[in-house]
C-alpha cells in the first residue's frame, strides 16, 4: 500500500504547502457602490442580482471577514472549520471536500470559498448560485481587497471600508511602536511538531517582517515552496530569540514540550521565555484578526529586547 | 577468508563508515576532526567545541543515526524473510497489512487522542495497529479454504490492507485537521528522533532480528516449496508463523518510531542477492548490515540535500526504490520465462 500512496501523498503535501504561496492576482471590486448597495453588482466577474441574505461561507477567513463587516446576519451557514466568531452558524459542511447538494440545501444566494477543490465553481454556476473564490492572501493588500470585495458583494461596502481603514491604522501604529535594534531579533515560526516552518515570502512571514524580525527559515528558501521542514540541528544552531508555536491546538505544543526536545534547552528563546503560544487558527487565517496576531508578535519582540538588555 | 566472510566484513566496514559519515555530515558545520575526537572520547567535548555542537552531536545526530540503522536493519531483514516464506521476490515487510494497520492506528491517535501526548500515543497506536493488521491478515488467510498456503496469506493481507486503508481515509475525511500530521507521519520521520525513540525501538528490533537470524538456514529450505520442505521434515506452517511474528514485531517497532518508509525491504535484500548469491545464510545477515547502512545514508541525503530544510525520507527511498523495483521485476520475469 505504501508505495502506491506515496505519490498521492506527495501531491497532497505539495498542495497543502502551496496554500498561500501563489494566489492568482485578483481584480478589485469592479463596481464601487454606496452602503445602501445598488444591486445588481459585479464582483470579480460574478454578478449578484440582489442583496444576499442566505450566504454560505466555506472559508473560515471569509466567515471572520463577513462578521467583521456586519454581514453576520446575512450568513445562513458556515463550514465545519469556521469556529470564529462563536455565533457563526457552524454546520458540518466541508470546504475541504465540498458536497454541492449539501450546500444547495441551504438555498444560498451567495457562496464564498477559498480553494477551488475541482469543479465547485462550475457546479454552483450550473445551479445558478453566485460564488466568490477568495484564495489565501499573499500580502496585506490582498486581505484589504478581499474584505472590500465582500463588502460590495453583500451590500456592506462602507462598513468594509471602515474595517480596512481601522486595520490599516492599527497595523501602522503597531509597526511604528517597535524600536529597531541594531542586531535584528531572530525567530522561528513552527507549523507542526515535525518542524515545518514558513519563510518570509509567505503571508505569515511578511507579518513578522513588518515588525523587523529576521526569519531563520529564510536560509531554506527554495525548499518547500515557502513552507520548508527544517532540521532540528539547524534550529538549535540558529539559536532564535523567539519561537512562535502555531501548533498549540493541532499538536499540543507549549514552552514545556519545546524545552524537553533534545538539544533545544540551549536555544535563547527557550532560556529567556521567548517561546510564544499562538492560536493555530489566528496564525493560519488572513482575516481581521491579523491585527491581534501582529500585536502579539510586537509584544514578544519587546520582551525579547528586554531579555537581551538584561 | 571465504567469500562469505569477505561479504560480511565488507558489510561491517560499510556500516562503520556510514555511522561515522552520518555523525560528521549535517546541515550545521562541525569540524570533522573535533567530531571524531568527540566520538573517540565517548561524548566528552574536546577543547574548542561549543556545548551547542556537543548537544547537536550527542542529542540529535547520534540517536538519529542509530534509529535509522535500527529501522533499516528491521525493514531489510523482515523483507528478506518475507520473500523467503512467501516465495515472492516482491514481498516487503508491509505485505500483510502492517503498514495499513499502523497508518490506521496513527490516524486514530491523531484524530481522537489528546494532542499533548502525540509523542507517546502515535508510536504506540502505530505499533498496535501494525500487529493487529498482520494478525487479521493471518487469521483471514488461514481460515480460507487453501489453508496456510503463501498465496492465501498474501490475499488475506491485500484484503485487510484495503479495508484498513478505507477506514483510515474515512477517519481523515471526518477530521480534516489531522491530514497534515498523518501525512507527515506516513512519509516517514526521522527529523524529530531522539534517544527515546532508540530506547523504544531497540528491544523489539533486537529480539525480532535475532529470531530471523536464527532461522536463516530454514529459509533456504522453505524456499524450495511447501511440499518439498515438509518432505525434508520442516514444519512449514510453524516456521511461517515464527517468521511472520518476528518480522511484524520488527516492522511495527520500525514504523512506530519512523513512520512508513517504503521499498527498503525490497531494495536491500535484492541488492544483497546480486552481491552474494541467494542463500539466506548470507542474505539475512547482509540485509541487516546493508539495510542499516542504506537507511543511514538515505537519511544523510534527506537532511543535507536541501539543508537546512529536510526531504521526507520516504520520498527518497521511493525515488530510489521505484526504479529499482522495476529492474528487480524485469530480472524476475526473465528468470521465470
Amino acid at each position: 500500500m505504501v508505495h502506491r500512496s506515496v505519490g498521492g501523498i506527495a501531491a497532497v503535501l505539495l498542495l497543502l504547502a502551496s496554500c498561500g504561496e501563489t494566489a492568482p492576482p485578483q481584480s478589485g471590486p469592479s463596481e464601487q457602490t454606496s452602503a445602501s448597495a445598488a444591486f445588481p453588482v459585479t464582483v470579480d466577474g460574478v454578478t449578484i442580482v440582489q442583496r444576499p441574505e442566505r450566504i454560505v461561507s466555506l472559508s473560515p477567513t471569509a466567515t471572520e471577514m463577513l462578521f467583521a463587516i456586519g454581514a453576520g446576519d446575512q450568513v445562513e451557514a458556515v463550514d465545519d472549520q469556521s469556529n470564529y466568531p462563536a455565533d457563526a452558524p457552524m454546520t458540518d459542511l466541508s470546504g475541504f471536500e465540498p458536497n454541492v447538494e449539501a450546500i444547495a440545501s441551504y438555498e444560498p444566494d451567495l457562496v464564498v470559498y477559498s480553494t477551488e477543490p475541482g469543479d465547485l465553481g462550475a457546479a454552483l454556476a450550473g445551479l445558478g448560485i453566485p460564488a466568490l473564490v477568495q484564495p489565501a492572501a499573499v500580502t496585506l493588500d490582498d486581505v484589504y481587497e478581499q474584505i472590500e470585495q465582500l463588502g460590495v458583494a453583500t451590500g456592506n461596502a462602507s462598513e468594509a471600508k471602515d474595517v480596512v481603514e481601522k486595520m490599516r491604522s492599527e497595523i501602522d501604529s503597531i509597526t511604528r511602536s517597535i524600536v529597531q535594534p541594531s542586531e535584528p531579533v531572530t525567530y522561528y515560526h513552527e507549523l507542526d511538531d515535525t518542524y515545518y516552518s514558513v519563510t518570509s515570502s509567505t503571508f505569515i512571514g511578511q507579518l513578522y517582517s513588518l515588525v523587523g524580525l529576521r526569519n531563520i527559515a529564510d536560509k531554506a528558501k527554495g525548499a518547500g515552496g515557502g513552507y520548508p521542514q527544517l532540521s532540528a540541528e539547524y534550529i538549535v544552531d540558529a539559536n532564535p530569540d523567539l519561537i512562535f508555536l502555531a501548533d498549540t491546538k493541532c499538536c499540543g505544543q507549549s514552552p514545556r514540550t519545546v524545552a524537553k526536545r533534545p538539544g533545544w534547552d540551549r536555544i535563547a528563546a527557550v532560556e529567556n521565555g521567548g517561546v510564544i503560544l499562538l492560536d493555530d487558527d489566528v496564525a493560519s487565517r488572513w482575516g481581521p484578526r491579523v491585527v491581534e496576531y501582529l500585536r502579539q508578535i510586537a509584544e514578544a519582540v519587546a520582551g525579547a529586547l528586554e531579555a537581551r538588555a538584561a | 577468508m571465504t567469500r562469505r566472510a569477505r561479504a560480511i566484513a565488507l558489510g561491517v566496514a560499510v556500516l562503520v563508515v556510514s555511522v561515522i559519515a552520518g555523525l560528521l555530515v549535517g546541515p550545521v558545520h562541525i569540524a570533522p576532526g573535533a567530531a571524531l575526537r568527540w566520538l573517540m572520547s565517548f561524548g566528552h567535548p574536546p577543547p574548542g567545541m561549543s556545548e551547542q555542537q556537543a548537544a547537536i552531536l550527542g542529542n540529535l545526530r547520534l540517536p538519529r543515526v542509530i534509529v535509522a540503522a535500527l529501522v533499516g536493519a528491521s525493514l531489510s531483514a523482515s523483507g528478506a524473510a518475507y520473500q523467503a516464506v512467501f516465495r515472492n521476490p516482491l514481498a516487503d515487510p508491509y505485505l500483510l497489512g502492517a503498514a495499513a494497520g499502523a497508518g490506521l492506528g496513527a490516524t486514530i491517535a491523531v484524530a481522537y487522542g489528546p494532542s499533548d501526548a502525540f509523542a507517546v500515543t502515535v508510536p504506540l497506536a502505530a505499533f498496535i495497529g501494525a500487529i493487529v493488521g498482520v494478525g487479521l491478515a493471518y487469521g483471514l488467510g488461514r481460515s480460507s479454504l487453501s489453508g496456510r498456503s503463501a498465496t492465501s496469506l498474501i490475499l488475506g493481507g491485500i484484503a485487510v490492507a484495503s479495508f484498513l486503508t478505507a477506514v483510515q481515509t474515512f477517519i481523515q475525511q471526518q477530521n480534516a485537521q489531522t491530514l497534515r500530521q498523518v501525512y507527515s507521519w506516513i512519509l516517514g520521520r526521522l527529523g524529530t528522533t531522539g534517544w527515546d525513540d532508540a530506547r523504544v525501538a531497540l528491544p523489539s528490533v533486537v529480539a525480532a532480528v535475532a529470531t530471523l537470524w536464527l532461522v536463516r538456514r530454514l529459509l533456504d529450505v522453505i524456499e524450495l516449496g511447501d511440499l518439498e520442505a515438509e518432505s525434508l521434515g520442516l514444519n512449514v506452517g510453524r516456521l511461517r508463523v515464527v517468521v511472520v511474528v518476528a518480522a511484524s514485531l520488527a516492522t511495527a517497532a520500525a514504523v512506530s518510531v519512523a513512520g512508513l518508509i517504503g521499498f527498503v525491504g525490497i531494495i536491500v535484500p535484492h541488492t544483497v542477492r546480486l552481491l552474494a548469491g541467494s542463500s539466506y545464510r548470507q542474505v539475512l545477515p547482509l540485509s541487516v548490515l546493508f539495510g542499516a547502512s542504506f537507511l543511514i545514508l538515505v537519511d544523510l541525503v534527506a537532511r543535507t540535500a536541501v539543508a537546512p530544510a529536510e526531504i521526507p525520507i520516504g520520498v527518497i527511498t521511493a525515488f530510489v526504490g521505484a526504479p529499482f523495483f522495476v529492474i528487480a521485476l524485469r530480472r524476475t520475469g526473465r528468470r521465470a520465462t
